[in-house]
């Protein structure tokens, strides 16, 4: 049905043209699941735009066939092409909080559509509509549809926007990341229904997704992606069982195992892996990192800890309702060891965390660090030693840098506010130390934020993180914002620097493979509670709480 | 939604409150009122006696409770100047200021969303560039070059409209209109335009950048990709999701209009508040002065509750949470 051959998309820049994609060959059969798979910049998501006509500008597809059914799609004009999308090509977009109109009704934006390329009457289309959404699962359809999206929750509304890519019946949908946003148990919703549409439907599906697991779940075949090229692509059980390409081997050992724990990852050779620098100023670092590891381990003791917000006021007369993040959570991470603390969004994993960091001011409950009392977020003075012991890493690594200030600054900082360091120029001389210690290159010291990639940045948060020399480590989602291969250095990294230093470690993720390689002991938070705690091999092995053998079957598992 | 309504009119009074406070002390500290009130041949004791009388040696909290409640009935005390009622002053120069900030808000409105609709939707076309230097050229010249170049061109040199004053006006039950004549239309093209070009620029400059953000987010693209039609995609999606923010804006500055058009009254010697406030302050009336203050403060209150019912009608997110 879809047939692209040696597609080749370039982007023109003052250096001459910039190839994003070269020579791709495609074919996507009705009914077909493809997948598309490969880390950021290998130019998956430039496919799907230039196969929909929707490339950014000033990208434009330079070579190559593209033809759908009869017609060719490269020689539309842009007002054929602008009806052949809905009509024939849909898509599917990563996230559903951001992908529908916030000030239309569902109905309105599926009749919409629908009208767009029919002449139905806006009777029919909304019976059309209501069927639609009957059928990918909305129950009381009829009523729902006079919503607004934000009324919808995160997986309600990912259907909603498959209903409207599915409204108009086309015969190729593009899914962008169509589940990267969403819980696993919704995310294996999403899945099912996307591959009873492809079934019962006929429908072509391009999968596009950095997710293994996703593509190893529904994908009927799939096509292995680096820096625009295809390396590999046919059957999913051989290209995934049986790779023959390296790059695909070492992309499939850099997927944590859910099934097993392993030592260490093994990380793809990739070009933006740290050439191991020559470990001279590092060991100062470690030296001086080891300095402060010669203070006792700290374990931290979380005792009934609850925390509740304040809800939105709706009457003068009635006090809001209070909102219970947390509800009498205890839990206790040994020293020296690992928590893995595992739960779904809104489960209150990251309150957790500022609450002990001092962030936000629990309603009750002890904690203890080391044995010592933790005041509250309220009660805790600037000053006090827990606010340097206890250091964070945050999630995003884009956005917890500042990007007006130097890295050697951004690593300073933690010396000069703890007065660890009086003197600048040692100052500095640690912080470029402490940059090699995170395998970078300290001549980096000079440079801005946004010169770093992902990965880097994480690196340059761990950094800084440990320049304050803490003894507990709160690491919220470190990795989930960065590739397979990167992830896989990030955390080999997290591992060194644990043993090493004996730090104690709360890891946060959703992510039960990654927690599965991290930690030592597991917790589960589920609606502020903690449902299980305990060992965590043991629990990999056989869970006890009925919603952690849920979470656990929902992963998706990776047979190959 | 009542709720939310109502926390903003109990606002709404604490700032009417405050602003009456620093009316009133400009009213009471600036210069003493009995010696402005009295010539240099009365007598001490007579002074006292006044000042005994009109109540100035009460307590303060009591004088401006005074001061408050009689805002209240819409007494606002006498013009020094004038020695008439400062209300009746008022009412005669309000409907001036509020005409010509409204066409001047419509003409800015009618040019400039329309102007940063084309502008964010051809980001590099010439026209575009071409109406970004000239607006940006607009903003840059104050406003009394701009009156003084539109009246030396279409007053003086082409002799088409008036150069100063309303021109001919209608009296509906105490509000003189101009909207009613010709001659009173004519008369008002020049000021307006001139008051209207700043906001003129700033709306459509605003207008602009909010569009180029949605354009680029999620639910545009996704449109897009549903093929919906263009006019609709820009017009239905994109507008209206761009007007929120802008909505705040344009609230503002309809009260900065208001509040400014002082420059832009004197140049055309529009007979509206902003000459009053000017001819007070060369007289030092202060009981004008004081009333100016608090008129001013009224309607900006006035303006950003109606922007935030607006924003509750606008975007239904804010709706249903407050509703739920």
């Amino acid at each position: 049905m879809l047939d692209v051959r040696g597609l080749t998309v370039k982007f023109p820049s003052r250096r001459g043209d910039f190839t994003a994609i070269e020579g791709v060959d495609l074919a996507v059969k009705p009914g077909e699941i493809h997948g598309l798979v490969g880390e950021s910049g290998a130019g998956k998501s430039t496919i799907g735009a230039a196969i929909i006509g929707l490339l950014q500008p000033p990208g434009y597809v330079s070579d190559g066939t593209m033809t759908l059914g009869e017609t060719d799609l490269r020689s539309l004009t842009p007002s054929q092409a602008h009806e052949a999308r809905g009509d024939r090509i849909s898509m599917i977009f990563q996230d559903p909080q951001t992908s529908l109109n916030p000030l239309m009704t569902v109905e309105d934006q599926l009749i919409e559509t629908i009208q767009a390329h029919s002449d139905a009457s806006t009777n029919t289309a909304r019976n059309r509509a209501i069927s639609i959404l009957e059928e990918i699962g909305i129950k009381n359809a009829g009523d729902r549809i006079k919503a607004y999206p934000h009324q919808f929750s995160g997986g309600m509304r990912q259907r909603v926007v498959i209903a409207l890519a599915l409204c108009t019946d086309p015969e190729l949908i593009i899914a962008d990341e169509p589940t990267t946003a969403l819980d696993v148990a919704v995310q294996s919703q999403v899945l099912d229904l996307i591959r009873r549409l492809a079934r019962t439907r006929d429908i072509g599906f391009i999968l596009i997704t950095h997710d293994i697991g996703v593509i190893a779940q529904v994908a009927d075949t799939v096509t292995v992606l680096r820096r625009g090229r295809v390396i590999e692509t046919g059957e999913t059980p051989q290209v995934l069982g049986q790779p023959r390409e390296a790059y695909t081997k070492a992309l499939m050992d850099a997927v944590p195992r859910l099934d097993r724990k392993l030592d260490r990852f093994s990380t793809p050779d990739d070009g933006e892996a740290p050439s191991a620098p020559a470990l001279t100023t590092g060991i100062d670092a470690e030296d001086w990192l080891m300095e402060g590891a010669a203070q006792e381990h700290l374990g931290l003791e979380v005792r009934d800890l609850s925390v509740r917000f304040a809800g939105t006021r709706t009457s003068i007369f009635r006090k809001p309702e209070a909102y219970v993040a947390l509800d009498r959570v205890s839990l206790t991470v040994e020293p020296a060891r690992v928590l893995g603390l595992v739960g779904e969004s809104g489960s209150g994993k990251s309150t957790l965390a500022k609450a002990i960091t001092g962030l936000i001011q629990p309603s009750e409950g002890v904690m203890r660090l080391g044995g010592e009392d933790l005041p509250p977020a309220r009660q805790r003075p600037r000053d006090h030693p827990a606010r340097r012991l206890i250091q964070m890493v945050f999630q995003d690594p884009y956005s917890s840098l500042n990007a007006r200030h130097r890295i050697g600054d951004i690593l300073a900082e933690p010396l000069a506010l703890y007065g660890l360091e009086g003197d600048k120029a040692k100052r500095r001389a640690l912080a470029a130390a402490m940059l090699e210690l995170v395998e970078m290159e300290p001549s980096n010291i000079d440079r801005y934020p946004h010169q770093f990639s992902g990965g880097q940045r994480q690196r340059i948060a761990i950094a800084r993180a440990l320049l304050a020399r803490p003894r507990f480590l709160i690491c919220d989602e470190p990795t989930s914002a960065l590739d397979v291969s990167i992830q896989a250095q990030v955390l080999n990294l997290l591992k060194d620097l644990q043993t090493k230093f004996g730090l104690s470690i709360l890891f946060i993720s959703h992510n039960l493979a990654v927690v599965r390689q991290m930690s030592d002991d597991i917790a589960v938070l589920k609606s502020g509670q903690i449902v299980e705690a305990g060992d965590s091999e043991t629990f990999f092995t056989t869970p006890s709480a009925p919603y952690s053998k849920e979470l656990l079957s929902l992963t998706p598992a990776m047979p190959y | 939604m009542v709720y939310f309504i109502l926390k903003r009119l109990i606002q709404s009074v604490f700032v009417m409150l405050a602003v009456a406070l620093i009316a009133f002390s400009l009213f009471r500290f600036v210069g003493d009122p009995v010696s402005q009130m009295t010539g240099v041949e009365t007598s001490v004791e007579d002074r006292e006696r006044l000042r005994e009388d009109l109540g100035l040696n009460d307590p303060f909290a009591l004088q401006f409770y005074r001061f408050s409640s009689d805002m209240l009935r819409g007494d606002f005390g006498f013009s020094y100047r004038t020695r008439q009622p400062v209300s009746e002053m008022i009412a005669t120069r309000l409907p001036a200021t509020l005409e010509l900030g409204i066409v001047s808000l419509i003409i800015s409105l009618l040019v400039g969303i329309p102007a940063g609709v084309f502008t964010a939707l051809r980001p590099r076309g010439f026209a575009t560039q071409a109406i970004l230097l000239t607006t940006l050229v607009g903003v840059s010249i104050p406003t009394f070059v701009i009156g003084i170049v539109l009246i030396f061109l279409f007053g003086v040199q082409l002799g088409w409209l008036p150069t100063f004053g309303r021109g001919g006006t209608t009296d509906l039950g105490g509000w003189t209109t101009s909207f009613l004549t010709v001659d009173g239309w004519r008369s008002l093209i020049l000021p307006a335009l001139t008051l209207g070009v700043y906001q003129l620029t700033l709306t459509m400059r605003l207008v602009r950048a909010e569009m180029l953000e949605v354009m680029r987010s999620d639910y545009i693209r996704f449109a897009t990709a549903r093929g919906i039609p263009y006019r609709k995609l820009h017009f239905k999606h994109a507008l209206s999701n761009t007007m929120i923010p802008v909505i705040t804006i344009i609230g503002l500055q309809f009260g900065g209009v208001i509040a400014f058009s002082i420059v832009t009254e004197s140049v055309f010697q529009w007979p509206g508040m902003g000459l009053l406030f000017l001819e007070s302050i060369r007289f030092v009336d202060i009981p004008v002065m004081g009333v100016y203050l608090v008129v001013i403060a009224f309607f900006f209150v006035l303006v950003n509750l109606l922007v935030d019912m607006l924003y509750i009608l606008i975007d239904p997110r804010l709706r249903v949470k407050e509703a739920s």
